[in-house]
């Protein structure tokens, strides 16, 4: 066994941590607010910061960085590890970068692509020049995806889509969608699906804004009303599109923000270290070293599940369930802490960004509070994640 | 980084598991944890020719040069299928600290006979009403005509009532910073003054009173040098929260391994409990609560193999092990109903164990107490 890194990754690690130091402007702490494993804060996701992210991706896709985890050949470093750095990193410093065409499109395409298509969208997806939102769940498909109703009919060279999409995080800042939508309706649930690329810009598609508990636009409902998409773009086989989500999965999984963890824990140390309470700091205070410890101690455990998976990744011995726990563990944790955050600061956790006397980075704390809930229902609930780990994993009887 | 075991550690791994199914069979277990001894000279000595108790030591003490992870790993067999005996205050309390503390001369006459099987040694150092800090140690010795005379009680001393040897943390001057003036004494278990009394503990593991009732040492017996002792006790603490973490994974594990068999074969309902949701959720929490635990265990283990400071990893491993044990078995407990709650039944055995385990060498308050510290607090 070794927990280590190879030097190889350690001097990596630093280049990518001096370089996310240089870019970002100076106040991007308080301006941003990404809180770990949430999925409402995300800047790239926020039309305030949308120019800025999409400059700063593609510097950071000029990097070789949006597809270290990726087989050489396709302009990657066969890495997963480093993947999981590079992701480390950013999600430590909030920079705005990566998402579903970096984490999923680009690995489906891999996959299951055509030849013609791993040329067209790779090395844009790669350089950050093409931006995905997720177009899977629907008003009435969300856990249950398996009954969505969006329907894609084939005309000639073309599908002709119509239909709802709901959440849709991002549809507003990116370029396209990544779309699965019902080919075969007589098809038994899974294999009736195709999943296809679908340009933003198309006529037919109305992209409307949900609001998000933070007061945030973050998510969209998106229309689709006759719009049509060549049939170049649909992505591996047809009526195969459960299967080929399934597939992108183990890559999707790895996305937890990591060093969004890691710098919560520094955020609070620092404030308990700096912080009286009658009279005395409230590091001395045996409650809050109890508290504060104890969320160090999950937050080892969570990255101990982090970089065994993207090893095992790497390994070719990809656990589902092990990234199912990681999955399920990280987002809870990420309440966990949030909860645990607002107790330590008391009163004071509950004055907003921009209050008078808001700790924490400009009431980090009350944002975290809300974002959190994001976690373990986003991806797959904590409840489907802990069904796949007791039916698959440990192998409990359906019925 | 590499997260798999070596082929010499899973045949490690996979040799332990064989043999302790075989030879402890649950009755067993359960005869010997009521038993005055609490083991069985028989099977130490088979434990012996297997190379256990030499696994972790240089080859120079007729050792096997194993490392410590190899240790851990053994340990979690042990805490998988229980084996009640000396192994643990012998090998980590009494051997692992004569390694690292000892003269030339102890070593040579100590950790062969160790490394044989031939030696039970352990550690005294709780004190009534103390905890494990340096502070904590209170009991006395004083120098007299080239001797030191020990007086005082100590608590809680696994094995102390089969020990040839007990390792003796005790403060020979009062120095303002605490963490000086201890000094660890070997003392021969039969040496007149030495009373030793069998507590009634919950999980029946041989945990001793000993009264050191002016009890006479040569100086020629201090491990280390004197006044120094405090290092000594801290990284065998330290190894010894790490070890018995690897012993309460492997009792976690054999907890959920018994209770998925149960839950697939006992029907309610018309079907398997293990089909029902509710259970299966519980089997979710607890299989992430042990691999989540285990990591943190290995990660410490490696730490120490290593050579470096492990200070913070091992009470994180400790703390979150200390909690989770007692989660898996309390869930564990739940899916067995009512047969679980039987003497007859092996799950009581784990239950209790669980709770020893978290108690020992700092409880999940404490370790946080060291995280704490360590990070800075």
């Amino acid at each position: 066994m070794d927990f280590d890194f190879t030097e190889e990754e350690k001097v990596f690690r630093k280049e990518v941590d001096e370089f996310v130091r240089e870019e970002l402007p100076p106040d991007w702490d308080v301006k941003t607010s990404y809180w770990p494993a949430g999925y409402g804060t995300l800047a790239q996701m926020e039309t305030e910061f949308a120019d800025y992210a999409s400059e700063f991706h593609r510097k950071i896709g000029k990097k070789g960085w949006l597809s270290c985890g990726w087989p050489k050949e396709y302009g990657g470093m066969n890495s997963w590890v480093k993947n999981a750095i590079v992701d480390e990193v950013m999600s430590y410093h909030r920079a705005p970068y990566g998402g579903v065409a970096t984490w999923i499109s680009g690995p489906t395409i891999i996959e299951v692509g055509s030849e013609s298509m791993k040329k067209e969208w790779l090395p844009k997806i790669a350089n950050g020049e093409a931006t995905f939102w997720l177009g899977y769940s629907e008003p009435n498909a969300g856990s249950d995806l398996g009954s969505l109703k969006t329907r894609a009919v084939k005309n000639g060279d073309e599908f002709i889509v119509n239909g709802q999409k709901t959440w849709g995080t991002g549809a507003h800042v990116t370029d396209y969608c990544w779309l699965l939508a019902k080919t075969d309706p007589s098809a038994r649930k899974h294999g009736s699906a195709t999943l296809m690329i679908v340009d933003n810009k198309t006529p037919g598609i109305d992209i409307r804004p949900i609001e998000n508990i933070l007061g945030i636009h973050s998510f969209n409902e998106v229309f689709f009303d006759d719009v049509r998409v060549p049939e170049e773009n649909v992505v591996g086989e047809i009526n195969r599109g459960f299967y080929n989500v399934m597939l992108a999965l183990q890559y999707e999984r790895l996305i937890m923000g990591m060093g969004a963890f890691r710098r919560v824990l520094e955020e609070l140390i620092r404030y308990v270290k700096e912080t009286e309470y009658n009279g005395q700091l409230l590091k001395d205070d045996p409650l809050v070293r109890n508290k504060i410890a104890s969320i160090a101690i999950e937050i080892e455990v969570i990255y101990s599940f982090y970089w065994r998976t993207a090893w095992a990744m790497d390994q070719g011995k990809f656990s589902e369930t092990e990234a199912s726990v990681f999955k399920l563990f990280g987002t809870e944790l990420s309440v966990k802490i949030a909860c645990t955050a607002m107790e330590i600061l008391g009163l004071y956790g509950q004055l907003e960004r921009g209050s008078k006397w808001a700790p924490l980075l400009d009431g980090w704390a009350s944002i975290g509070y809300l974002d959190a809930i994001s976690g373990p229902i986003g991806a797959g609930t904590s409840e489907v994640q802990r069904d796949i780990i007791a039916i698959r994993g440990l192998g409990l009887p359906r019925d | 980084m590499n997260f798999e075991l070596s082929e010499e550690q899973k045949m490690l791994k996979k040799t332990a598991h064989d043999f302790l199914a075989k030879k402890y069979p649950k009755d067993l277990v359960k005869k010997l944890e009521e038993s005055h001894k609490g083991y069985s000279q028989e099977l130490w000595k088979e434990m012996a020719e297997l190379g256990w108790m030499a696994l972790v030591f240089p080859e120079e003490y007729d050792g096997i040069d194993g490392s410590f992870l190899d240790l851990v790993i053994l340990l979690e067999e042990m805490g998988y299928n229980i084996c009640p005996s000396p192994f643990f205050s012998t090998v980590i309390l009494g051997g692992l600290p004569i390694l690292m503390a000892a003269n030339e001369e102890q070593k040579k006459e100590l950790l062969p006979r160790i490394a044989m099987g031939e030696l039970i040694i352990t550690l005294a150092l709780t004190e009534p009403n103390n905890g494990l800090e340096a502070k904590s140690v209170q009991v006395k010795a004083t120098p007299s005509n080239g001797e030191y005379v020990i007086k005082g009680t100590k608590l809680f001393v696994s094995d102390a009532h089969v020990a040839d040897y007990i390792l003796c943390a005790v403060r020979t001057e009062d120095a303002s910073d605490l963490e000086r003036g201890i000094t660890v004494f070997l003392v021969q278990a039969k040496s007149p003054g030495v009373q030793c009394t069998l507590l009634k503990t919950l999980a029946r593991d041989k945990q001793c009173e000993v009264i050191f009732d002016d009890v006479h040492v040569p100086k020629e017996n201090i491990v280390g040098t004197k006044g120094q002792g405090w290092p000594i006790i801290k990284h065998t603490l330290e190894k010894a929260a790490v070890a018995r973490s690897a012993q309460m994974v492997g009792g976690a594990q054999a907890v959920i391994d018994m209770a998925l068999s149960y839950s697939k074969a006992r029907v309610q309902f018309d079907r398997p409990i293990g089909s029902f949701q509710a259970v299966q959720h519980h089997f979710t929490n607890m299989w992430a609560d042990i691999i989540g635990s285990r990591n943190l265990v290995y990660k410490a283990a490696w730490k120490i193999s290593e050579g470096g400071l492990a200070g913070l990893e091992s009470a994180m491993a400790k703390a979150r092990v200390g909690e989770a044990y007692r989660r898996v078995t309390i869930l564990g407990h739940q899916i067995f109903g009512g047969i679980g709650f039987t003497k007859e039944h092996d799950m009581h055995l784990y239950h209790r164990l669980s709770m020893a385990g978290d108690l020992s060498f700092g409880n999940v308050d404490f370790q946080r107490e060291m995280v704490a510290t360590e990070l800075g607090l």
